[in-house]
């Protein structure tokens, strides 16, 4: 089942299905990904471009990965060193990509929006690598489908989602997302840092962490960004990492079998403790093998859309 | 001489509208009564029709002296007759700012060679709307500025602020208030709610406008001196100055016809056209202004009318210009959103975009009146029509209401006994 939209700018609105559909093929990518010989023909002849307005190191080598494995041509706009410095407009630039024949774009940038902004004007299909305080898509569904591999299902379980909710775009995708499947979501953070009417999206907003992390199945912390905190949001990164921090004595307050995630990269000791991060129970390594696996359906099954 | 034969006609001064003639004569209303000889005059039929006073913008943005891209004083003002206008205050936030007499005399030259409609300037508060030196206000009064405003910036320093109403209150001249506090609004993008939430924009606390309106209703009354707060948007600002009204505060305001038209839902999508500031606010602030503008807490309605390239809406939303284009869709909305629905009957609405504005501007018009200047609308609340900017004749194509189904069209605009919007074109 091909994806319906041309593009993937968020998973606010997209059914259970389609993320089902993601998943399962993701799955497939996977084993690929762990063969040996990494290479199919899904995506031969198509040309993937990444456009990225913000510094990334692994969701940007994720997607490039994930073309080159398929056999996709793929190359790569930093902001810096394109004519975005001289002044041209983010539609003009778009239209110029498309221009030279480009089939998948794939965009970060640092305003919320943005990524739909260009998707309205251009006949490529857009695909959102994380715009602002908005969303971050793809990384809520490696996310989802670590998740379903670890616990064999996504409805029913109780996941916390831990810290600057504010900031964070995994964390509202991962909201919409994991809403959407039926998962239950906890949320805690300082209040500073939590979006007015987040329970409007359907989770629950908890005024303790050990409310949220209590018979949690999955602990999600996230980033604490640091670049953003200029605006004195919370005292310090000591009384955060005291209120707010995963360590080992809340992840004892959860589920016995409770495993641990984090979108990385890690502020180790502020939001995360290295025990923590470090543990058996952790995967925060294979989320970023996942996040192939994952980029490689999406691209697979977004291309196919578009008269394959 | 005009006749306007067999219209609906609300005055501005009867309690109820009767069905009358009405004869011009130059720029004056001759006679206004039954059965009006019509035999050597050039005669609109206005059978079925509202006849109104021309409508009187207190608040509008003509960008002319230095963002001609976005409008200039010509396309403005005939963009404003299209809508019924006879009279708009534009404001000072060009470039330069109107801060200085040669730009009121130069505003109110240029608009008077083009023979329209009238235009007054409202000078800024403080030079180069800084907000920290007073303008030269008795000069500019003496230019012709017809109120003071730094409208696009608050005045954050309260000194300076009550120093201006005393000095201006000296003068009789009126300040028109932009209530923000820019350090709570700061960076945010639109309204702070579950919509912002939702799409991940920085959002901009209803506190941000109210603290302001409360600061500025404090002024007045220590001062004991008159203040117009401009383009009000939220239940807090509309409840804060219910209460100065009902504690004898020399309290004014408006709203913008976009507040009490549309809620921040409008925003889903990232559409940059209904960036606007201040923002559009949650379904419990609209139908809060249009309560503070049944109970007449809220004195007029404003356009804002804040017209934008294309190149400045075409941006990510943050990066985008904030405002609407407005003259052209104010009677519209009006007639949508308060008529239709029952909210407001055609004198109120006469009170608040004719005679209104006019008492607080202190200018003449706003009614209908033998030997009075005869501006005039003739305006049909009923008909129904799907809005298509690019009939505008503002450059501003910039709204979200474009392809929106409304109802009441203006059909003739009569400024200074000239007919200068005839079927609803400028002639």
């Amino acid at each position: 089942m091909p994806l319906k939209q041309k593009d993937f700018l968020g998973l606010r609105g997209v059914p259970g299905e389609e993320i089902d559909e993601i998943i399962n093929t993701s799955e497939l990518m996977k084993h690929i990904l762990m063969q040996n010989h990494k290479k199919t023909p899904h995506l031969q002849g198509k040309s993937i471009v990444t456009l990225f307005y913000e510094n990334s190191t692994r969701t940007r080598l994720s997607f490039e990965l994930a073309g080159k494995y398929m056999g996709a041509s793929t190359s790569s706009v930093s902001a810096s060193s394109s004519s975005v410095a001289k002044g041209e407009t983010l539609l003009d630039t778009g239209k110029t990509i498309e221009m030279m024949g480009t089939d998948v774009l794939i965009m970060r940038h640092p305003l919320s929006g943005a990524p739909h902004h260009l998707a309205k004007h251009l006949k490529s299909s857009v695909i959102n690598a994380g715009d602002g305080t908005n969303e971050h898509p793809t990384q809520a569904l490696l996310d989802m489908f670590t998740i379903k591999t670890k616990k064999g299902k996504i409805r029913g379980v109780k996941v916390a989602i831990i810290g600057d909710v504010l900031h964070s775009r995994v964390a509202r995708s991962n909201i919409w997302g994991l809403s959407t499947m039926g998962a239950d979501v906890r949320i805690a953070g300082p209040p500073t840092l939590l979006p007015v009417g987040l329970e409007s999206l359907g989770v629950k907003v908890c005024r303790t962490i050990e409310e949220a992390v209590d018979g949690a199945d999955v602990l999600m912390a996230l980033r604490l960004q640091k670049e953003r905190q200029q605006r004195g949001l919370i005292p310090s990164l000591r009384e955060y990492s005291i209120l707010y921090g995963i360590n080992n004595r809340r992840v004892e307050l959860a589920e016995k079998d409770v495993i641990i995630m984090h979108p990385g990269p890690m502020n180790r000791g502020v939001e995360i403790s290295s025990d923590v991060a470090d543990a058996d129970n952790s995967f925060i390594n294979e989320q970023v093998t996942n996040g192939v696996a994952v980029r490689m359906a999406l691209l697979y099954l977004i291309t196919r859309r578009r008269g394959q | 001489m005009l006749c306007i034969k067999n219209g609906k006609i609300v005055d501005g001064i009867n309690k109820s509208p009767y069905i009358a003639d009405i004869l011009i004569e130059e720029d004056r209303i001759a006679q206004i009564g039954t059965n009006i000889s019509s035999d050597s005059h050039t005669c609109i039929d206005a059978t079925g029709k509202w006849v109104i006073p021309g409508l009187i913008d207190a608040h509008c943005h003509l960008r002319e002296p230095g963002f001609e891209h976005k409008e200039d004083i010509l396309s403005g003002m005939r963009s404003a007759a299209i809508g019924g206008f006879t009279s708009i205050a534009c404001m000072a936030n060009t470039s330069p700012v109107i801060d200085n007499v040669p730009l009121v005399e130069y505003i109110k030259n240029k608009s008077s060679s083009y023979g329209l409609i009238r235009v007054f300037p409202i000078a800024s508060v403080t030079k180069g709307q800084m907000g920290q030196e007073l303008t030269d206000m008795a000069d500019l009064k003496k230019a012709g500025a017809v109120a003071l405003s730094d409208d696009g910036k608050p005045i954050l320093n309260s000194h300076i602020m009550k120093t201006a109403l005393e000095y201006s209150g000296a003068l009789d001249l009126l300040i028109i208030s932009h209530c923000e506090d820019i350090a709570l609004s700061s960076d945010g993008v639109m309204n702070e709610g579950e919509m912002s939430t939702r799409l991940g924009l920085k959002g901009i606390s209803r506190a941000s406008e109210e603290i302001m309106v409360a600061r500025d209703i404090l002024l007045s009354e220590v001062t004991g001196i008159r203040i117009h707060i401009a383009h009000i948007s939220t239940r807090g600002s509309v409840e804060l100055v219910r209460q100065a009204k009902s504690r004898g505060v020399k309290v004014t305001c408006e709203t913008a016809p976009h507040y009490f038209s549309a809620d921040d839902s409008m925003v889903d999508g990232y559409d940059t056209n209904a960036k606007v500031n201040p923002p559009l606010r949650a379904v419990f602030d609209v139908s809060a202004v249009i309560d503070g503008l049944v109970d007449g807490t809220i004195d007029i309605i404003a356009t804002d009318h804040a017209p934008h390239h294309r190149d400045e809406k075409e941006v990510e939303f943050a990066l985008a210009a904030n405002g609407l284009s407005g003259f052209e869709l104010a009677f519209s909305l009006a007639c949508t959103n308060l008529y239709k629905t029952n909210r407001i009957d055609m004198i109120r609405f006469v009170e608040l975009m004719c005679k209104g504005p006019a008492k607080i501007l202190g200018i003449i018009g706003g009614t209908l009146e033998i030997n009075g200047r005869a501006d005039v609308a003739v305006v049909d609340p009923e008909k129904e029509y799907i809005v298509d900017v690019y009939k505008f004749y503002s450059k501003g194509k910039n709204t979200p209401f474009n392809g929106s189904l409304l109802n009441g069209s203006v059909l003739h605009t009569i400024s200074g006994g000239k007919l200068i919007v005839h079927n609803g074109k400028i002639i």
